[in-house]
């Protein structure tokens, strides 16, 4: 059945920057136990003070709903962009990787990273760090080729991601979601 | 408001709850909140009730803003003071209570440093409020408070906390008015979707088996929603029921209410959920102990369903027709939309299930054996209600079996009148609550309907009780058991009560008088109207023993894991082997 399968969703959440906002989110996936697949945040209005919150999870289509719901429901939450059913998105990664080797494995380290446009921003004569960023599955698949050559550590950001086209937030919410809010837009208070 | 002069913190605390138009306060002083109490004392705008324990304090501001419509408020002391309230905060959070719960806190620089009685409020209490804060800068106090104000009472209710540290109660600084401060962005919406309500209204017309479905959220949307609820009912003639959060919203002696529904409600609220063709859910959440077995609920019906929060549509079951918005407001809307279309109900297709519903009423679920010489539980509230049915009364309970008998047969004409903790079952909830019911209603009935295992958990409220002249009633349907815990045993367990006997209760009548209430006690059926009618002619606080048949079990009752239809009527009848997964179930 269409509504028993299982899919990661990108979801943004636009969100006040103010002590506690992650530790909410971070609680209401942890205390309802939805899942978790990477979660990335940073303030990106200072002036209103808004954080963007990027959170992969992943669930049938109703537990997706309900997580879409259950963050709008929060007090500091002011929007909540599900990007996978929204159409059209970018996702990036930024990624650290720690190789270590001579010889033969130190050349093909090299030119594997060059093929994955990966720049070493850090070299001794025996290990390179490489940058790179790109989709969730390139970085995975940069990451798999490196370990038979001496794969030592890797740091990397988890999703950040943002959909295409010249719409912003404020009119991309989730056109399926009653719930979600957009307060980006000047919103008049309905009743008291 | 003008800033004439420069004001504490804590001055300008006691000065923002009063201009939220707080007059009752419930609270218990400490270290950490000396100033707040210092500011109490030098005005009389509010009035401090000294509870005598927290538990009662913030249980106490539930039953003030259950019985009011109007937001609950208590102040504690930093560390056990707020971890006591914990328990109240959850509550308050299930059911969808407006609670403003101040604590103290250690100072700013000591936080972090495991200080004298500091704990992470706002981390504790995080998940258990609907919102929270730690108050940093004097500044920044008032317009805090009235936005916790604003955030407790607005959309779905909810307790918030507001962590207020001894140096920033300490701190002169400004303060900002009422009518200055908002939330930033927290704007639930008020008003459903016009198209869906037209959709909504359509289906409700075209409806052959209807049922209104109806819960908490007319209650928390106010009295106008209930009137507006019974309006709808009596113009459509449909049947309704309530959940046992929504008793009050509708008539509870009309002809058309079916009694509560659930795993303890009416055989025919039950079956009618079962076969009705269209459920209108207004306030209601499609809780577990509504549903029963999910994949067998209500399976040929079509579903609307209101509520404020979006996040309770399609949650647990998927509906057809979602409406967010303020329940006073989409019914106003469905009302207007009904009349403009001049729809009628179809009269005859209405008749025939009527027809269905009287099979099923006449089943008269609520049977049970009477008795000459012991007192029925059951009995005992029939008599209960037969003395306060028509009176100016409030009603609370504690959690168990009691509990539900009290659901089923007292009947509730207005909202607000029923108090009881729902969503999270909470023993010791019901005397606390009488009593912030009765400071809010001085002149009117209030009874906590109790358990005597329950009643042990907030009884030192009874010492609160008499030092402000309480006159609450304590009715305690006292079967020495945990009742609800051993008819589970009796269900899921083969018999076996473990730990569910109190070998050792105290005599409740000494313990009456030792606090210095009036103590009564009605052993046999003859004794019970004596001493129902003493109870409630007596102008001081009450405790009522009253003993019942230790054996009684609650009945009706659907089965952990079972469905609507799988209903067991009383204890003669078969009862359906209980399923692994309803045994995992609570
Ligand atoms: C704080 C708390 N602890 C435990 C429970 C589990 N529980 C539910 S009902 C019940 C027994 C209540 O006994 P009593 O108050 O005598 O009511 P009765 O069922 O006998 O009417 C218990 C222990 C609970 N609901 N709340
Ligand atoms: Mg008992």
């Amino acid at each position: 059945m269409l509504d028993s399968i299982v899919r990661n969703h990108t979801l943004a959440v636009l969100v006040d920057n103010e002590a506690g906002v992650l530790a909410r989110v971070i609680g209401l996936f942890s205390g309802r136990g939805y899942n978790i697949e990477s979660l990335t945040v940073a303030e990106v209005d200072a002036e209103k003070k808004l954080s963007r919150i990027t959170v992969v999870t992943k669930g049938t289509p109703m537990v997706i709903e309900q997580i879409k719901n259950q963050l709008g429901r929060l007090v500091p939450v002011h929007a909540v962009q599900d990007l996978t059913t929204d159409g059209p998105h970018v996702t990036r990664e930024l990624a650290l990787i720690k190789v270590k080797g001579n010889g033969e494995n130190r050349v093909e380290s090299l030119r594997l990273a060059d093929v994955f446009r990966a720049r070493a921003v850090d070299s001794t004569t025996h290990s390179f760090v490489f940058e790179m960023t790109g989709s969730t599955e390139k970085i995975d698949a940069f990451i798999e080729l490196m370990r038979p050559l001496g794969l030592v550590e890797v740091s990397r950001t988890g999703a950040v991601a943002i959909r295409r086209g010249a719409v912003g937030f404020e009119r991309g919410v989730s056109a399926s979601n009653a719930a979600t809010k957009s307060p980006l837009r000047k919103r008049k208070r309905v009743n008291a | 408001m003008s800033e004439a002069h420069e004001l504490n913190g804590a001055e300008i605390v006691i000065k923002a709850l009063a201009d939220e138009g707080v007059d009752i306060i419930f609270g218990y002083p400490g270290g950490a909140v000396l100033p707040i109490y210092d500011a109490i004392f030098s005005q009389n705008q509010i009035r401090h009730i000294l509870v005598r324990h927290e538990a009662g304090a913030i249980h106490a501001a539930e039953g003030y803003a259950r019985s009011t419509g109007k937001v609950g408020a208590l102040i504690v002391t930093s560390g056990p003071g707020a971890t006591n309230t914990v328990t109240g905060l959850t509550d308050a959070m299930m059911d969808s209570i407006p609670i403003v719960c101040l604590t103290g806190q250690v100072a700013t620089h000591l936080i972090g440093n495991d200080a004298f009685q500091e704990a992470d409020t706002v981390g504790i209490t995080r998940p258990c409020t609907k919102h929270n804060y730690l108050v940093r800068d004097v500044n920044d106090v008032g317009r805090i408070i009235h936005e916790a104000f604003y955030v407790a009472r607005s959309g779905r209710p909810g307790p918030v906390v507001v962590d207020l540290p001894k140096d920033v109660q300490l701190a002169t600084g400004r303060y900002t008015s009422v009518r200055e401060a908002t939330h930033r962005t927290y704007r639930p919406q008020i008003k459903g979707s016009p198209d869906k309500i037209e959709a909504a209204v359509a289906m409700i017309a075209a409806a052959k088996r209807p049922l209104f479905y109806t819960g908490g959220g007319v209650i928390n949307s106010g009295r106008r929603a209930s009137e507006l609820l019974t309006e709808f009912v009596k113009l459509t003639g449909f049947p309704i029921t309530n959940t046992l959060m929504g008793l009050g919203s509708f008539p509870g002696s009309d002809q058309q209410f079916l009694g509560m529904v659930g795993m303890h409600g009416f055989y025919e609220a039950n079956l009618a959920m079962s076969e009705c063709d269209v459920m209108i859910a207004v306030g209601a959440r499609f809780d577990d102990r509504v549903t029963g077995r999910l994949n067998a609920f209500a399976k040929n019906s079509k579903k609307i369903h209101i509520d404020i929060d979006p996040s309770s549509i399609n949650k647990n079951v998927s509906v057809d027709i979602g409406i967010v918005g303020d329940v006073g407001s989409v019914l106003d809307d469905m009302l207007k939309v009904w009349r403009k279309k001049c729809y009628k109900p179809d009269a005859k297709a209405l008749k025939a299930w009527w027809g269905k519903i009287a099979g099923w009423r006449a089943r008269e679920c609520l049977r049970y054996r009477k008795s000459d010489d012991i007192i029925k539980p059951q009995f005992a509230l029939e008599r209960l209600y037969r003395h306060i049915k028509g009176r100016d009364a409030y009603i609370t309970t504690e959690v168990g079996q009691h509990q539900m008998w009290a659901a089923q047969f007292l009947r509730f004409e207005e909202p607000n009148r029923w108090m009881t903790s729902g969503g999270l079952g909470t023993m010791g909830y019901g005397l606390p609550a009488a009593m912030g019911v009765q400071v809010a209603h001085p002149d009117s009935l209030v009874i906590d309907v109790a358990g005597e295992a329950s009643i042990l958990m907030n009884i030192q409220e009874l010492s609160t009780i008499i030092q402000y002249r309480l006159p609450v009633k304590v009715f305690i349907l006292n079967n020495h058991y945990m009742g609800m815990v051993r008819q589970w045993q009796e269900l899921l367990h083969g018999g076996r009560y473990a730990e569910t006997y109190m070998d050792a209760l105290p005599d409740f009548v000494k313990l009456a008088e030792a606090f210095g209430a009036v103590g009564l006690r009605a052993t046999a059926p003859g004794e019970l109207d004596d001493v129902i009618e003493q109870m409630i002619s007596t102008p001081h606080p009450v405790v009522a023993d009253i003993v019942v048949d230790p054996d009684e079990n609650c009945f009706p009752m659907i089965s952990s894991g079972a469905a609507h239809y799988d209903m067991i009527l009383g204890p003669e009848d078969k009862r359906p082997e209980v399923s692994a997964e309803g045994k995992m179930l609570v």
